[in-house]
């Protein structure tokens, strides 16, 4: 991992540890829970949409098995949280490979509409199958999650929990990403054919790079449940799949940290309009959450217009060029001086 | 000019400091929250609902607030959403500091904020239907009810089959928390009113076509369909009814009862029963009902005000901010716990009936409360018994 990198994780670990100092109150601390849970299913799907190149409408559907899995296990069977969410990431592993051997060997988009259809089945099969699932009603009272005998009941206990888990997720990403598997993930990126002519065996790295994607997703669902105690399919619709394409499209897909910050931006946005709506409401104009549909519309149209790598690609090159003006200018100010 | 300035500036602070007294010398407001799907699919019952809590907190505080305590309501959108839902309210607790809540709208919204509202310990006040927003009463000590029970529709909707020799029936249930509830609802009662269910057909609530489930009903030897669902998409069923020129009753859920569905569904919904609220015909509802009063001043100020028709879900709202008012001026102040303790003991004539608070039951209502209404000439019209 380049020295970039640990300080962009020093920044971030601080950051984590700051926020709860800063936020006034706990429910801004509950929004940047659901933060970090949008942040652990983009890292996954950014390892698959941005260094294997193929893309998943399907997310979402993983996210419903992991907080289906941990739901039901632990309120039907009395499974402990834990297992229940390991068992909900093993379910997501096989069902990726399931969904991910047959498609994966195919060349071009295959996999972005076999997950389409897949998110659709999940969540039918999430509404339909009521005795299971709770169908429409949803699945009430599903415990919280204890770590050593003491249960994560206040918002700050979840959040630094929540948090520690995208550090940990990310942690494990960048060195998977600087590793051979990364090296090749990226080779296939670049292009298939060049990549498997040196001896890397492509299908085998992108499903095995679908599943683990999956997992990142399962876990998200899980802590999901775990924090609102109560599911239904409402959040884990097919439009939630686009969502986190989105997330990650905005961010920058070649770049873990592209990922996160645009899961960060599109998570808060809602906030941040809302915030916005008092002030705009001052001058006259009356901001209603309807129009944010058309907020996020439009960014993602300049996005993809003016940045079509994504914000961060975009603010380090920005910043790249800042400082070689500014190098330049210090430069010209001494040449001057002599 | 410096002095000039400096005396400026003090004559300013001056008056804002005076200000600050005289506001602290006026009774410290009571803070109400609401929580609505006032957007997205379920914004029929939202909408009402925050425009009457809206001109009831108005009316209150044009009369001098609640023992001279004013009230600020804070209103949040769901969007049908779930997590929003979860957010609004708990923003709603910690930065807000309301000291009860109104909402929220759907079943499946309601449900997902009920550990909030256990936890913080807040009493919410739902405008939704589902049995289960309110049961197990010892796990929902602060949680109340504004929607009459989905049992409660059914039995009445089964009475009026048996009354008219009607044994056999198809069941066409919307796939949300509303629709569901009433399935199992349909099904578990069926048997004890004689009842077979021969057809069992569920639809989207974004479905635009329900040809094929009635189609399957129509193969039976169904004598009537029951629609049971609270989005705009059950107006579509009495329409494709009349379009396979199927004969056969209808009857659908309360959560039909709104002018706004029943105009969507045009002639096809003409003759169609359903159990609602009183509010939907008051003008049928006799002098002597001890709801009567109510609904004649809530019917009134809201059409006048808004411009648009009365429904039952702008009612339960009506019911849960009176309700939260009666227990505020009782207990004299706001803290949660009493106003909790109020509405379990309080007994209230509402929009919805008559509420009968117990430990056991946070409802309060019973089947007694709904009336059967048909659709003549595109007005509501209640069933004679």
């Amino acid at each position: 991992m380049p020295l970039k990198d640990y300080i962009g994780f020093c920044i971030l670990i601080a950051l984590v540890l700051l926020m709860p100092h800063l936020v006034a109150n706990d429910y801004y601390l509950g929004v940047l829970v659901f933060t970090a849970f949008n942040c652990l299913a983009c890292i996954g799907l950014c390892l698959l949409m941005g260094y294997a190149g193929q893309i998943s409408l399907g997310h979402g559907a993983f996210i419903a098995i992991g907080a289906y899995s941990s739901g039901v296990l632990t309120t039907m069977l009395d499974w402990s949280p834990w297992t229940a969410m390991a068992a909900g990431a093993l379910a997501s592993m096989a069902i990726a490979f399931a969904v991910g051997i047959p498609t994966l060997r195919l060349k071009g988009h295959y996999l972005a509409m076999a997950t389409l259809g897949f998110a659709s089945i999940i969540h039918i099969i999430a509404v339909a199958a009521t005795e299971i699932t709770g169908g429409p009603a949803g699945l009430l009272d599903i415990p919280r999650l204890g770590l050593f005998g003491y249960s994560l009941d206040s918002d700050v206990s979840y959040y630094y929990f929540a948090w520690f888990a995208v550090v940990a997720g990310l942690y494990f990403a960048f060195n998977l990403v600087h590793s051979r598997v990364g090296r090749g993930l990226r080779a296939i990126h670049g292009s298939e054919d060049a990549a498997s002519a040196v001896g890397i065996n492509t299908n085998i790295y992108k499903i095995q790079v679908f599943a683990l994607s999956a997992v990142y997703a399962s876990v998200s669902g899980s802590l999901y449940a775990y924090y609102v105690n109560y599911i239904d399919p409402g959040p884990f619709d097919v439009m939630h799949s686009i969502v986190l394409v989105t997330m990650v499209a905005v961010g920058g897909l070649r770049h873990l940290w592209g990922a996160l910050i645009g899961a960060v931006l599109l998570s808060l946005l809602p906030e941040l309009l809302s915030m916005a709506a008092a002030p705009l409401k001052v001058i006259g104009i009356a901001y209603k959450p309807d129009y944010d549909i058309l907020v996020y519309g439009g960014i993602l149209l300049l996005i993809m217009m003016f940045l079509p790598e994504g914000l961060f690609a975009g603010l380090a090159s920005a910043s790249k060029s800042g400082t070689a003006f500014l190098m330049k200018l210090i430069k010209g100010g001494s040449i001057v001086r002599q | 000019m410096k002095i000039r300035l400096l005396s400026a500036v003090t004559a300013a602070l001056l008056i804002v400091f005076s200000a600050g007294s005289l506001q602290a010398e006026q009774k410290e407001a009571y803070h109400i929250g609401g929580v609505f799907s006032i957007t997205g699919s379920a914004a029929w019952l939202g909408e009402p609902e925050r425009n009457t809590v809206k001109m009831i907190a108005e009316e209150i505080n044009a009369k001098g607030g609640i023992n001279g305590h004013k009230l600020v309501l804070h209103i949040e959108d769901t969007q049908g959403s779930n997590t929003r839902a979860v957010n609004a309210v708990r923003k709603l607790i910690k930065k807000d500091k309301v000291c009860a809540i109104i909402g929220p709208s759907r079943s499946g919204t309601s449900l997902a904020t009920v550990p909030v509202v256990e936890k913080a310990e807040i009493p919410m006040l739902s405008c939704a239907a589902a049995a289960s927003i309110v049961n197990p009463p010892e796990e929902r000590r602060w949680v109340f009810k504004m929607g009459q029970n989905d049992s409660d529709a059914v039995r009445r909707i089964y009475e009026h089959m048996k009354k008219n020799g009607i044994k056999k029936i198809g069941i066409l249930t919307g796939t949300t928390g509303f629709g569901d509830a009433g399935r199992s609802q349909l099904k578990e009662l069926a048997d004890k009113y004689g009842i077979e269910i021969v057809a069992d057909e569920t639809y989207g609530p974004g479905d635009t076509d329900m040809t094929a489930q009635l189609i399957r009903i129509r193969k039976t030897d169904a004598k009537a369909v029951v629609n049971w669902s609270i989005v705009p998409a059950q107006s579509i069923v009495p329409k494709n009814m009349k379009q396979l020129n199927m004969q056969i009753l209808l009857y659908q859920s309360h959560g039909f009862a709104n002018h706004k569905y029943a105009e969507a569904a045009g002639k096809a919904a003409e003759g169609s029963i359903f159990p609602s609220g009183r509010i939907m015909a008051t003008e049928t509802v006799p002098e002597d009902h001890p709801q009567k009063k109510v609904l004649e001043a809530y019917k009134k100020a809201y059409e006048s005000t808004y411009n648009e028709k009365v429904t039952t879900f702008g009612g339960h709202a009506y019911d849960a901010i009176w309700i939260i008012a009666k227990a505020l001026e009782k207990v004299g102040d706001d803290d949660p716990e009493k106003i909790r303790n109020a509405i379990e003991n309080m007994e209230f004539v509402g929009i919805s009936g008559i509420f009968n608070f117990s430990k056991d039951d946070h409802c309060g209502l019973d089947k007694d409360d709904f009336e059967m209404i048909t659709i003549k000439d595109g007005k509501f019209v209640v069933l004679g018994q």
